[in-house]
C-alpha cells in the first residue's frame, strides 16, 4: 500500500427514516483502500452493501449519508460539487452491482452501452470509443469481440453478462472498483475466471478494489484484507491469509457453521449471536 | 427405494431441441442422501422435476418404492414423496397464512385432525405456535424455509426432494437449516435426494453423489473419494478444485466443458 490511501473513510453512517422509525444500517464505519483487494464480508442486513454504495453517494431517500470523511484521492466526495463528483462516479471510482440483467440496458446492444459508458468520460470519438469497447471486451477473455459487441444482453449468458458489466466498468480505466457480489450469480467455475479478470487489473494496473461479498472462504482466499461486518459495524479486519485466526466471536461463528469437504457431515455449530457485539469499538 | 433408468427430457422439437436430460440413471436406498451436483443448466433439477411429477415430457423408467412411476401421479405418490424448493420467497402463498399453507396438504390428503398435525409440524421444525398464523412476508427466509419444510413433513412422506434448499439462505442460516434436515431424516429414516450446485453442502449431507453436465452424469462417487480428491472425471476435479475457494494458477488451467457430453 502506497503512504497515502486510495480512500479513505471515517465514521460513516447511513440512516433510513422509516415509519417505525430510523433505520440504522451503517453505524460508524471507518477504513482505508489502497491499491489492493479489500474484501467485505457480512451476512444479509449487515450494511456492506449499503456501505458500498455510500462511498459514491448511490443511497436513495430515506436514506441519508453521513460521515467524518470519504476521502478519495484527496477530494473529500461528501462536500465536493456535483459536476466534480459525477466525474469520478463511473470515471475515477466505478461499481459492479451482483446480477448483469438489471444493470444492462435490454434494448441498446451491449456494444453501445459500454462505448457510451467510456464516451462520458472521457472525449474520445465513436470509433475510438468502439475500439475501447472492443479491446476491453477482450481483456476480460470473451472470445468473439466483434459478436458480442453486437448483442443484446438478453442474447449472452450470465457469466458472459457479469464480464460485459466488468468491461463496462473498466472501460474509464478506473483507480477504483467497487464489487458488490458481481460473481454470487454465477456458477464456480466462471466465477473463478471473473475474478481472475480482476485480480489481473489490481496486480497489473495498480487499482484498487473493494470486493463486497457474503462468501467468507471465498474473500479468504481472494482478497488481501478483510473487513467483517455486522449490524452495520465493523467487527472485525484481518489479513485475508489468516482469516482462520480471526478471533472475533462473530467471525469466528461464521467461518464453523460453514460445511466443509473435506469435513464429515455432522451438526454444524450454529451462530449465537451476542447483542453486545452491536455496541463495541473496534 | 428410487430407481431412475435412462432418464432422458428434451425441451421443444426437431433440430431447436433442448436435451436437459440425457439417459441419466441413479438409484437411492432407503435411509441414504444422494447429492446431484451440477453448475446451471447441467440437467440437475430438471431430474429432480421428472422425478417430481412437475415435468410430464420424460423418457425412460423410474420406480420410487417399487412402484413404477408413469407421467401422470396419483395422491398416494405425493404422500409419499414430497419437494422442498429453493427460494422460500416464491414457494410459500404470499396471502395464505401458515396456519393454511400448512393444512392444504392435510385436507387434500383427507388426513383429518389437520390442527394438531399443523402443531406438531410447527413444533417439529423449530417454529413454536406464535408462528401459525403469521403469513410469509412476517418471517425471515430461514423460516419460511423452515415452513416449506414442514409442509413437505405434514404428509408424512418417505422420501424428500430438496432442490437446493439452501442457497437463498444466509451461511449462518443455512446451517440451522441443515441441521434441522439432518436431524429429521435420522429421527423418521427418511431417504433424500438433494440438488445442489454447493458442493461443500452436498458433500455435508450426502454420502454418494452424481455430478452432471450438460444433461448427463459424468461421474457417479462416493464422499470419501471426493473428500480424498480422488474424482476420476476431469469436469469433477476441475469443480472440486473451483469450490476450494480462489486459485490464481488453477484458473488458467481451467477448461471448457461445454458440449462435451
Amino acid at each position: 500500500m502506497s503512504a497515502r490511501p486510495l480512500l479513505s473513510v471515517e465514521d460513516l453512517r447511513v440512516d433510513f427514516a422509516t415509519p417505525k422509525g430510523v433505520v440504522e444500517a451503517v453505524r460508524g464505519v471507518s477504513f482505508d483502500v489502497g491499491r489492493e483487494k479489500l474484501g467485505v464480508v457480512g451476512e444479509s442486513g449487515s450494511g456492506k452493501s449499503v456501505t458500498g454504495r455510500a462511498i459514491l453517494g448511490l443511497v436513495r431517500p430515506p436514506g441519508k449519508i453521513r460521515a467524518r470523511r470519504i476521502e478519495f484521492d484527496g477530494i473529500d466526495l461528501l462536500s465536493t460539487d456535483r459536476r466534480t463528483l459525477n466525474q469520478i462516479r463511473g470515471g475515477r471510482i466505478s461499481m459492479v452491482m451482483q446480477d448483469p440483467k438489471f444493470s444492462l440496458n435490454p434494448v441498446i446492444t451491449v456494444g453501445k452501452q459500454i462505448a457510451e459508458a467510456y464516451r462520458l468520460h472521457g472525449d474520445a470519438g465513436r470509433k475510438a470509443a468502439k475500439r475501447r469497447a472492443l479491446d476491453m471486451l477482450a481483456a476480460v477473455r470473451i472470445r468473439d469481440p466483434e459478436r458480442v459487441y453486437n448483442a443484446y444482453p438478453h442474447e449472452v449468458s450470465g457469466g458472459m453478462g457479469q464480464r460485459i458489466m466488468i468491461a463496462m466498468m473498466l472501460s474509464p480505466d478506473p483507480d477504483l472498483l467497487i464489487a458488490d457480489e458481481p460473481t454470487s450469480a454465477l456458477d464456480v467455475t466462471v466465477q473463478m475466471q471473473v475474478l481472475a479478470i480482476l485480480d489481473d487489473l489490481v496486480t497489473q494496473r495498480g487499482m484498487g478494489l473493494i470486493f463486497i461479498s457474503h462468501d467468507l472462504n471465498l474473500v479468504a482466499s481472494f482478497c488481501d484484507r478483510v473487513l467483517i461486518m455486522y449490524a452495520g459495524r465493523i467487527m472485525e479486519v484481518c489479513d485475508a491469509k489468516r482469516l482462520n485466526e480471526a478471533r472475533h466471536p462473530y467471525t469466528r461463528g461464521l467461518l464453523n457453521c460453514l460445511p466443509r469437504i473435506d469435513e464429515p457431515g455432522g451438526n454444524l455449530p450454529v451462530l449465537n449471536r451476542d447483542p453486545a457485539w452491536v455496541d463495541q469499538r473496534l | 427405494m428410487i430407481q431412475v433408468r435412462d432418464l432422458s427430457v428434451a425441451f421443444g422439437r426437431g433440430a431447436h431441441a433442448v436435451r436437459a436430460a440425457r439417459d441419466v440413471s441413479f438409484h437411492v436406498a432407503q435411509g441414504e442422501s444422494f447429492g446431484l451436483v451440477g453448475e446451471s443448466g447441467s440437467g440437475k433439477s430438471t431430474v429432480l422435476r421428472a422425478l417430481s411429477g412437475l415435468l410430464t415430457n420424460w423418457t425412460g423408467a423410474m420406480t420410487v418404492g417399487g412402484r413404477t412411476l408413469g407421467p401422470r401421479r396419483d395422491k398416494a405418490f405425493y404422500k409419499l414423496v414430497q419437494m422442498v424448493f429453493q427460494d422460500p420467497y416464491g414457494s410459500l402463498h404470499p396471502r395464505h397464512t401458515v396456519d393454511r399453507i400448512l393444512g392444504e396438504p392435510v385436507a387434500i390428503h383427507r388426513l383429518g385432525d389437520a390442527d394438531a398435525r399443523i402443531a406438531r409440524a410447527l413444533e417439529n421444525v423449530g417454529l413454536g405456535a406464535r408462528f401459525r398464523y403469521r403469513y410469509p412476508h412476517q418471517l425471515s427466509g430461514g423460516q419460511r424455509q423452515r415452513v416449506a419444510v414442514a409442509r413437505a413433513l405434514i404428509l408424512e412422506p418417505k422420501v424428500l426432494l430438496l432442490d437446493e434448499p439452501t442457497s437463498a439462505l444466509d451461511v449462518s442460516i443455512q446451517a440451522e437449516v441443515l441441521n434441522l434436515l439432518e436431524r429429521i431424516k435420522r429421527e423418521r429414516g427418511l431417504t433424500y435426494i438433494l440438488v445442489s450446485h454447493n458442493l461443500s453442502v452436498v458433500a455435508h449431507m450426502c454420502a454418494r453423489l452424481a455430478v452432471m453436465n450438460h444433461g448427463a452424469v459424468v461421474e457417479e462417487l462416493t464422499v470419501d473419494q471426493l473428500r480424498a480428491h480422488a474424482p476420476t472425471h476431469a469436469y469433477t476435479r476441475q469443480l472440486l478444485t473451483a469450490s476450494l475457494g480462489y486459485d490464481r494458477a488453477a484458473v488458467e488451467r481451467f477448461e471448457d466443458f461445454a458440449e462435451s457430453a
